[in-house]
């Protein structure tokens, strides 16, 4: 997979060793848990009113991407685990890396700073995807509006059952401490 | 599809300002969204712990539901033909119940790569009450003619 939207790995010299490991290494190497169905595309688009014929209209769809395809930008939803499922303990979380690095850095609060996504193959019903994640970059301990804390990059990386390259998407997170958390 | 119109690469020049969409956000529009792109993290449902554990005032729009609105605010714009090839943002704000969210876009470049696709660069915002919350840019490859489908560009004929 060549087509990340950021290559580069950088990390903060004031980083403990088990974060520095993580970063440029592929981690969390995962299935879509459903194969990719209709149902969620109208409701993406009933939640944008997206009227756009190409998810709703089958004969548009087979005309133009040759069947019935997922609005790029969905590219994450399919990736994301159900809240709940048989046999699970605790909240299943998406994005894994990112939790991981608010534990090791001790930072319990975090937030999207930026979101910038490649598309590549169209995700079309019935695929199978799978993602890997990749720590890009982790900066330095600095003080923010919202408290001390740093900044990371995290690449997710996704094929379809074919070995296609579906997209990549990068998260820049800013991961904090409010200041009444402070020790 | 002859009552669908697709915008074609020709008819695009740099400098040129789509017209703004605007939409009146509510709870449910932010639930709507976050459950449509499978995100189940409280600070967009549930406005006690947003209040309590985030520090923000209310439950706020989630960045894959801004993705997809972005989505449909361009292809609204090209027609279905349209096909997203990048798509960057940067969150200054959040957007909460009660906002009046506009979002808005200037092309900022037109442009043939050398398999012949035709790219246009948008710049987008998003804002709320004349206050600028999100920046972004995207990329997308619009028909240079009308026999032209970017959606059967694959492989190296691809290049987002």
């Amino acid at each position: 997979m060549t087509h990340g939207a950021s290559k580069s790995t950088t990390g903060a010299a004031d980083l403990p060793p088990a974060v520095l490991a993580l970063i440029g290494k592929p981690q969390y190497e995962e299935r879509s848990e459903f194969p990719i169905e209709i149902g969620y595309v109208y409701s993406s688009c009933a939640a944008t009113q997206n009227g756009n014929p190409l998810y709703w209209d089958e004969a548009v769809a087979q005309r133009l991407a040759g069947g019935r395809i997922a609005p790029p930008t969905m590219l994450s939803v399919w990736m994301r685990p159900h809240y709940w499922a048989p046999g699970a303990s605790g909240e299943r979380k998406a994005l894994m890396a990112h939790f991981d690095l608010k534990e090791l850095c001790g930072l319990p609060e975090a937030v999207v700073v930026s979101n910038e996504a490649v598309f590549g193959e169209p995700v079309r019903m019935g695929d199978v995807l799978s993602t890997r994640q990749v720590v890009r970059s982790v900066g330095e301990m600095k003080q923010t509006r919202l408290g001390i804390g740093r900044f990371w990059a995290i690449d997710v990386e996704t094929v379809n059952q074919r070995g296609e390259w579906a997209g990549t998407e990068t998260y820049s997170f800013l991961g904090y401490r409010r200041p009444e958390a402070q020790p | 599809m002859s009552a669908v119109r697709n915008l074609l690469g020709r008819e695009v020049t740099a400098g040129q300002v789509l017209p703004p969409l605007h939409c009146t956000v509510t709870a449910t529009t932010i639930v709507l969204g976050a459950l449509a792109s499978r995100d189940w993290r409280p600070m967009h449902h549930d406005k006690d712990f947003t209040v309590e554990r985030n520090g923000v005032r209310n439950i706020f729009v989630n960045t894959p539901n801004l993705q997809a609105w972005f989505e449909r605010y361009l292809n609204d714009w090209t027609g279905p033909k349209g096909r997203l090839g990048r798509m960057a943002f940067k969150m200054k704000k959040s957007v909460f119940p009660g906002d009046e969210m506009t979002i808005s876009g200037r092309t900022t470049r037109v442009s043939t790569d050398d398999s012949g696709c035709c790219w246009v660069d948008v710049d987008l915002g998003v804002s709320v009450a004349g206050v600028l919350t999100t920046e972004g840019r995207a990329k997308l490859a619009l028909p240079c003619d009308e026999a032209d489908n970017p959606w059967a560009r694959k492989g190296s004929n691809w290049k987002p």
